[in-house]
């Protein structure tokens, strides 16, 4: 039972931490404040769901097709909105988010409040798969291990993949425009290019964060992609730490081990107060952690800055 | 426009402008929102279009005097408030904790404003001046307004919870011009709006403190060059952001009804509409983008099912930020 409880912490942890790479990328990397992510997130997951529920793609093709489209939208986004000022983006990226979330709450063909289901059939095949084979070494009773374990070989390639490209000449250019745009600028790089590409992968990557996020809660409904979950993301990027592709692996496990393991605790309050009560903890995290040590755990200070 | 005419005929080599430089824009506002008024009503009806058109000055009401806050915070202290749709909020929460408490309707909705102001002062002292003093970065002071529009959501839900709740005034009666009805909370919602946002133009206009946060939010060099005091000027802005916001979180509530405590984070977004078709800052062009995204979001209704009108906000704000991020009285080179 236990167990089962923190596969499913895990779970989240990894879900969160594909959905943060992409933020320390952006927020942490390039110095662009994307609140949007939630948005992104939900078009990866809505498009997997319909395409495979609605149209009867196979599942791999549709998560294709939902990375391509988030991409897509964030390209739309950065070209109309990257030219702003960063803290009119940072506005700018939450209206777009809230505007995917009630299009999908109010069209015809998301289903509206009473979401998608029936996407996971394949899903579920290769985790009965999964699990047969880790029924032959004892672990076969755990049935959200084979998620757990698709979400994290997923992120930490990822992980690895991201902090490797910023090792390149490209994610020099990142910090470099994060450090002084115009400079950047002065030495001939295309800054609008490079912060579009910075938040194409952003997008791509929830897109992947809300693949999982489908298979996890096996039916989709708007207000999983709230964009208060954007804030998660960047409660869990000054945890871990900013500028720090590992920070954001530790930063999710302690994120989510805190807020589910207050489930653990038996309190007096009902379980809406428990859950406003999570919230209200976060809250206080951000505001703490934001001034006491706003490089977070994993982070370096000497690469906090992110001007207006 | 005086000015402007002076500087185009002093200088020889300026260019030529064009017939709508010489017409103040709040004019061109005027007629503009006029016309769209005249093509409503010519395929509506005038009847539904004046009832949209009401209704859009209701919702004006208190999308202007909940952004007057916003916008006087990012222009004095230059801080991007995500708290300040809680605070609005807070105002209704506080008046159902007053009324509860055994206070007539009315006087605990006062109080509940002179509360929320003391909440929003309170916030500064602990949350935002500690950050100014460490002269914090933009990702610093974002993620605390976050957290702190956590905090008090949340908290609100932790107490009262968030089960849609009511201020427990009669909302069936209703007033009836001719063949246009509003219900009597609406029509005082509106009245009250008006009167509190002609107040606030000027109170701003006419008030020593009024006219030391309007310099500060133009220049704060300047204006504390000029001898202005910075910390009272800090404390006001706060005081009358908290205030305001309250009162616009009442009107709201009174207006509509029925709330639950997540509104804020969905009328925020209205709010900074109407803050940035303003220009940020400028408290008078608040009043008036909260007038032009009230109209807007009402008269789509007219257009579309009326579930799509916080949509419309959202959308409006991106189109501003898009083909107007100066707002509508904002000049042209302002860089904060």
């Amino acid at each position: 039972m236990s167990v089962d409880f923190w596969i499913n912490v895990g779970v989240l942890a990894g879900i969160y931490g594909i959905f943060t790479l992409g933020l320390q990328l952006n927020a942490g990397f390039t110095g662009l404040l994307n609140f949007g992510q939630a948005g992104f997130m939900a078009i990866g997951a809505y498009t997997v769901g319909l395409l495979v529920a609605d149209w009867g793609w196979p599942l791999w093709l549709a998560l294709l097709a939902a990375i391509v489209l988030a991409v897509l939208a964030a390209i739309f986004v950065g070209i109309s909105s990257l030219r702003l000022r960063s803290d009119h983006f940072a506005i700018a990226t939450i209206a777009f988010a809230e505007i995917v979330r009630y299009t999908l709450q109010n069209a015809e063909f998301s289903g509206g409040n009473q979401g998608v289901i029936g996407f996971d059939n394949e899903w579920r095949a290769a985790a009965g798969w999964m699990l047969t084979k880790l029924t032959a070494i004892g672990l076969g009773s755990y049935t959200q291990l084979p998620l757990f374990i698709a979400v994290w070989v997923t992120f930490l390639l990822l992980l690895l993949a991201i902090a490797t490209l910023q090792r390149t000449p490209w994610g020099r250019v990142l910090r470099g425009i994060r450090e002084d745009e115009d400079a950047t600028a002065a030495l001939g790089k295309n800054v609008f290019s490079y912060k579009l590409q910075s938040l194409g992968i952003a997008a791509g990557l929830a897109a992947v964060a809300g693949f999982f996020v489908a298979l996890n809660v096996t039916f989709l409904y708007p207000s999983v992609f709230d964009p208060t979950f954007t804030f998660f993301g960047y409660a869990i990027l000054v945890l871990g730490g900013y500028a720090s592709y590992t920070g954001v692996a530790v930063g999710s496990i302690i994120f989510w081990a805190l807020i589910e393991g207050t489930r653990l605790m038996d309190t007096a309050f009902s379980a809406g107060q428990q859950a406003a009560l999570r919230f209200v903890i976060v809250g206080f995290f951000l505001i703490l952690l934001s001034r006491l040590r706003p490089q977070g755990i994993l982070g370096n200070r000497n690469e906090m800055r992110v001007r207006s | 426009m005086t000015t402007a005419l002076q500087a185009g005929g002093a200088t020889d080599g300026a260019p030529v402008r064009s017939i709508f430089s010489h017409v103040s824009r709040p004019a061109i506002l005027l007629a503009v929102i006029f016309v769209i008024f005249a093509c409503l009503a010519a395929v509506f009806g005038l009847v539904p279009a004046s009832q949209a058109t009401i209704h859009g000055f209701v919702a004006g009401g208190y999308i202007g005097l909940g952004a007057i806050g916003l916008t006087l915070v990012l222009g004095v202290l230059k801080l991007v408030n995500f708290a300040h749709g809680d605070l609005l909020v807070a105002g209704v929460y506080f008046t159902i904790l007053f009324a509860w408490a055994g206070l007539p309707l009315p006087l605990a909705m006062l109080v509940a404003m002179i509360a929320t102001a003391a909440l929003a002062f309170v916030t500064d002292k602990l949350v935002w001046q500690p950050l100014r003093r460490a002269s914090a970065s933009t990702l610093q002071l974002f993620l605390s307004a976050i957290g702190l529009a956590l905090v008090l959501r949340f908290s609100i839900q932790f107490v009262a919870g968030s089960q849609v709740r009511t201020l427990g005034a009669d909302v069936v009666s209703s007033i009836t011009f001719g063949p246009l009805r509003l219900g009597t909370l609406q029509a005082l919602a509106l009245g009250v709006g008006l009167l509190a946002m002609a107040l606030t133009g000027l109170a701003l206009r006419f008030t020593n403190i009024g006219k030391e946060m309007r310099a500060f939010a133009d220049n704060r060099a300047l204006a504390e060059v000029s001898g202005i005091d910075t910390q009272h000027v800090i404390n006001m802005t706060w005081v009358a952001s908290g205030f305001l916001a309250g009162l616009a979180g009442i009107l709201y509530a009174t207006a509509i009804g029925s709330f639950n405590p997540n509104f804020g984070i969905t009328l925020l977004l209205s709010l900074f509409a109407a803050t940035i078709l303003g220009g940020i800052g400028n408290a008078y062009g608040a009043l008036v983008g909260g007038l032009v995204i009230g109209l807007s979001q009402e008269w789509s209704t007219l257009l579309f099912n009326a579930r799509w009108k916080p949509a419309v906000g959202f959308a409006l704000l991106i189109l501003i930020l898009l083909f107007m991020p100066q707002g509508i009285f904002g000049r042209t080179k302002r860089r904060s």
